[in-house]
């Protein structure tokens, strides 16, 4: 819809004093647009890459992986650690959402509760994921 | 939805003209994301390897093929939803319609290549 710049624009992001709800808010559709297009995207290429066989499927490992180590490359551990926290954050902050949903928790202090506890979660959960993932030995 | 008179097919719907299914859906395919997604997660950590082999054997069960199949169908479906919210928040008139349109693609064409690849695996186990 063209906007008539002659017209005030209602004040929103700028004038309000910045709290956890507002970052949670948004590192929700932040996180939820990585998923869809990152996380899409890499699902669907693994399965791809499995499905056409013991070759194709080194390939994919190939370039995730270094030759040496075994252990995943820079770049596909800086994504997939990406995703992971991106995964848990939309996921707690997702669950928020249902229970405010109900109407429940917009009370000052729960809701800034509420929202920093999202970030706790997805934060430890991605730690504690990727420290399993490193000593199993897998990758 | 009635199919009577003019009130009765519009009763409902709202100023969106398709009610709150968008938004229910949403809810519905959250929750389905949320048992889904972590069944993946849990039963992917469960494996002792993640080798092709063990991979294939894991995938032919059609415990994990039918609801591997359920999460990308969830899941792609969550996110046409989501990401149609984003676009209608920041893009307007034809590209609008260009990015809808480009989500459909996306979404539709994503989960198809994923289910045929999930069921190729499936039924034909381990290929040299």
């Amino acid at each position: 819809m063209a906007r008539n710049p002659g017209r005030p624009l209602s004040p929103h992001l700028t004038v309000w004093k910045w709290g956890p709800h507002m970052l949670v808010s948004i590192l929700h559709r932040a996180t939820g647009t990585a998923l869809a297009l990152g996380g899409g995207v890499l699902l669907v290429w693994w399965l791809i890459a499995l499905s056409g066989g013991e070759a194709s499927y080194a390939r994919f490992v190939d370039l995730m992986t270094s030759d040496t180590t075994g252990k995943l490359n820079l770049i596909p551990a800086v994504i997939l650690i990406g995703l992971t926290w991106s995964f848990l954050q939309h996921l707690c902050s997702g669950m928020r959402h249902l229970l405010l949903d109900t109407g429940a928790g917009y009370e000052l202090k729960k809701n800034k509760v509420g929202s920093i506890s999202t970030l706790v979660v997805s934060i430890v959960l991605t730690l504690f994921i990727w420290i399993v993932i490193f000593f199993h030995g897998a990758l | 939805m009635g199919t009577g008179t003019s009130i009765g097919r519009v009763r409902g719907l709202g100023s969106a003209h398709e009610g709150v299914k968008h938004w229910w859906h949403q809810r519905l395919t959250a929750g389905s994301n949320l048992l889904l997604v972590t069944w993946l997660v849990v039963s992917l950590f469960r494996l002792p390897l993640w080798d092709y082999r063990a991979l294939v054997v894991w995938l032919s069960s059609p415990w994990v093929s039918v609801a591997l199949i359920l999460a990308v169908v969830s899941a792609f479906y969550h996110l046409r939803l989501g990401l149609q919210v984003v676009v209608e928040d920041y893009q307007h008139d034809f590209t609008r319609v260009i990015a809808i349109v480009l989500l459909n693609f996306y979404a539709i064409g994503g989960a198809a290549l994923a289910i045929y690849a999930i069921l190729k695996v499936a039924f034909q186990g381990a290929v040299a």
